[in-house]
């Protein structure tokens, strides 16, 4: 035990010695989070719409009136023609166009059909398709209005009323959703990189030779080199919890305790990986390779920029392998839900049974001599 | 220039005898574009939904068959009570719980309306906005079909939309862009970084620097073959795009590998600053992983789009180059525009490229 102690010890001073990567692994994921975190949301602020008005009737003044009242159009060209239309589009001057045709008001006037056409830029799907429901809304609210004025609409009853509400999270913050996500994921890249990096580093100047014949144990340098990273880890995810406290008030609804035994568990789980990827690579350059790819695969695949439910049936398979998405679902449920360790212990059955493995893998694919 | 050019050739000598290394550069991009496109999407499938129906009559039945036979749900309990909601969510699975009230039919039919409370998991906002629309327009448009029967016309005005670029509304041509961003800033910058400091790392640097090659030889000439290998890169990833997710260039290939070849010499010259900044290739490898990714995926409009963040953001981000690219690539790829639309995004780049070098040239000087 003693030469463990000493060996880890040896880990922290080279470690420390590093003064740039030391203010590097406290200040980066410091800065990042205080800038990214308020940063992310999908809710659509504002719509860019163009509007051709071939009317210039009070009609289609209303109409377009309804649009810039409210908050989420704002009105950013008048375009005149196709041509015109088209090239607001290309320009991203506008992400939707809307052409109310000439004889609009006598249509509505004489009970026709006047066709509004909407042109919207689909590049992002997704913002196209919620920026076109609510301009078809406002357009429905005031088709129906006319036809009430007019005497003419049944202010017909509405079937069913809908209301809406969201538990844990009452008015969507996206800073209480973003935060915990990023912070694992500036601690799993932190651990796979470093903790790799710096086995490989010793294989690369040739200095494991000296380890190798020393009668230090296999199990006694792998602890060696997990440890001071684990710490490292957790120092990082304490640093990141209080400044989610301290600068975005983020709710702690569960137990903290709990979110650091799992956040252990993950760590033992990664770190893991990471002492079984460097045994692969024999130079610090195909070790970065390696770790790039894992962690650029757990962190996109872990589903917190996207949802996991939309993600196809093999890849939420694979994810049984990820330890970021057990993490990521674990911290919500701890910290903004108050689950329990009853709710999570599938979640954190799957995590040890992940760390449990990727140790195995890294210690018996370890070679003293090689 | 003959002793600059064998250099080069030993580099290249170098990579391309570290077959093992050979084989990451070229696979992983191609793996993670292929995962990503696949994978990277914001649509809803499938998502778990609990039904707490309190009325248990002919009309919340066909509602919730209505809702179960959407593509969007899968329906993971019948609920007994209020209490179950708050232990239901807490598991995770279900996102949302719909509940019908008591009498639900009875009360539409004689007092014209009746209520359905959405309870979605406010604990991811993105998905909670989704599911609460997709199960508000089914609602929406179930309720029309009821009312159809007894009201007449539903209005005057139609509309027509026209979605411009992607008409089938495929998340890829969003992503697939943003991925190439991606994957071709981070590879740059660490394979130039790392190059050049692990020279330091193991002091053949100074065996470099003795040497009668000027020390911009000596960069250019580390540097050069990365610049051919991203090309090639490029060229595959695109083929890629285009062959995979049915993604055809729309505007011009050759502008197209403009841009490109801009962003890459734009990534290798960010590389080379990294390079003067760091001692040895854990700080190297540190500052272009660990510091660009997250603000690289975050600010680019990769994801996110910018236009929603906060206004400072909109500033914030001008100084990431991913920002400029992805706009600059959507807009060639999908849109199919010419020059004429993004050459002020290709200027602020060109000037980024600039910025980079000039600054990494007096560092490099004064350290000597």
């Amino acid at each position: 035990m003693r030469k463990v102690l000493f060996l880890i010890q040896k880990e922290f001073r080279q470690i420390l010695r590093n003064k740039f990567l030391v203010r590097a692994i406290l200040l980066v994921p410091v800065i990042q989070m205080l800038v990214l975190v308020p940063a992310v949301t999908f809710e659509i602020k504002s719509v860019d719409l163009g509007v051709r008005d071939n009317d210039h009737s009070p009609e289609s003044r209303e109409l377009i009136s309804r649009l810039t009242g409210s908050s989420f159009f704002r009105i950013t060209a008048t375009p005149l023609n196709d041509d015109q239309d088209e090239s607001l589009l290309l320009s991203g001057k506008s992400d939707l166009v809307m052409i109310i045709p000439d004889g609009f008001a006598k249509a509505i006037k004489g009970r026709e059909t006047p066709k509004i056409e909407v042109l919207a830029d689909a590049v992002n799907a997704t913002s196209a398709e919620m920026g076109w429901v609510y301009l078809y809304n406002i357009i429905m609210d005031y088709n129906r209005d006319i036809l009430v004025e007019s005497g003419n609409g049944q202010s017909s009853p509405q079937g069913i009323t809908i209301t809406n509400r969201f538990w844990y999270n009452q008015d969507l913050n996206y800073k209480f959703y973003m935060l915990p996500g990023i912070l694992v994921i500036l601690i799993t890249a932190i651990g796979i990189m470093l903790a790799g990096l710096n086995l490989v580093k010793e294989k690369e100047s040739g200095t494991i030779e000296q380890i190798n014949v020393t009668p230090i144990k296999k199990w006694q340098l792998i602890i060696s080199k997990v440890i001071p990273f684990f710490i490292i880890g957790i120092i990082d995810l304490a640093f990141g919890l209080l400044i989610g406290k301290l600068a975005f008030n983020i709710p702690f609804a569960g137990s903290i305790l709990l979110l650091f035994a799992c956040s252990a568990v993950f760590l033992v789980a990664v770190l893991g990986l990471a002492l079984f990827f460097s045994t692969f690579a024999s130079t610090q350059q195909q070790y970065m390779f390696i770790a790039f790819f894992f962690i650029l695969i757990f962190v996109l695949m872990s589903g917190i920029f996207t949802p996991t439910e939309s993600m196809p049936l093999w890849a939420q398979k694979v994810d049984i392998a990820n330890p970021v998405c057990y993490l990521m679902r674990i911290n919500r449920m701890i910290m903004l839900k108050g689950s329990t360790f009853s709710d999570i212990s599938g979640d954190l059955a799957g995590l040890s049974i992940l760390a449990l493995l990727f140790i195995t893998f890294a210690v018996r694919s370890y070679r003293k001599r090689s | 220039m003959k002793r600059f050019m064998a250099f080069v050739k030993k580099e290249f000598l170098h990579i391309l005898r570290d077959y093992r290394t050979l084989i990451i550069m070229f696979g992983l991009p191609v793996a993670q574009i292929l995962i990503f496109g696949f994978v990277v999407r914001t649509d809803i499938h499938n998502a778990g939904i609990a039904i707490l129906d309190l009325s248990k009559d002919e009309v919340t039945r066909s509602l919730t068959d209505k809702l179960a036979s959407s593509d969007f749900f899968r329906i993971t309990a019948n609920l007994d009570s209020y209490n179950d909601i708050d232990a239901i969510l807490k598991k995770g699975k279900t996102k949302e719980v719909i509940v019908f009230e008591d009498n639900f039919s009875a009360k539409m039919i004689h007092q014209g309306s009746a209520m359905v409370s959405i309870i979605a998991d406010g604990s991811e906002p993105n998905v909670a906005n989704l599911v609460t629309n997709y199960t508000r327009s089914i609602i929406s448009s179930f309720s029309a079909s009821l009312a159809k029967g007894q009201s007449g016309t539903s209005g005057l005005i139609t509309t027509e939309v026209r979605m411009f670029f992607n008409p089938r509304l495929e998340s890829q041509f969003m992503f697939v862009p943003g991925v190439i961003t991606l994957i071709l800033i981070l590879i740059c910058a660490l394979m130039t970084s790392v190059t050049i400091t692990r020279e330091k790392e193991f002091g053949t640097m100074e065996v470099l620097l003795v040497s009668p090659l000027k020390p911009w030889q000596i960069i250019i000439g580390k540097v050069a073959p990365y610049f051919f290998l991203s090309i090639v890169n490029v060229t595959v990833i695109l083929l890629m795009a285009w062959s995979v997710f049915r993604m055809p260039v729309a505007g011009s290939i050759a502008l197209l590998f403009g841009e490109c070849m801009l962003y890459i010499l734009m990534a290798l010259s960010l590389g080379i600053l990294i390079s003067t900044v760091a001692k040895d290739m854990q700080s190297a490898i540190f500052i272009s992983f660990i510091g660009l990714m997250l603000p690289s995926l975050l600010l680019s409009g990769f994801i996110y789009p910018i236009e929603n963040m906060p206004k400072i953001y909109d500033y914030v981000s001008m100084i990431m180059p991913p920002r400029w690219f992805v706009t600059i690539i959507r807009s060639v790829m999908v849109k199919g525009v010419g020059l004429a639309y993004v050459w002020k995004e290709t200027l602020i780049m060109a000037a980024m490229t600039v910025f980079f070098i000039v600054l990494s040239a007096k560092r490099f000087k004064e350290r000597l």
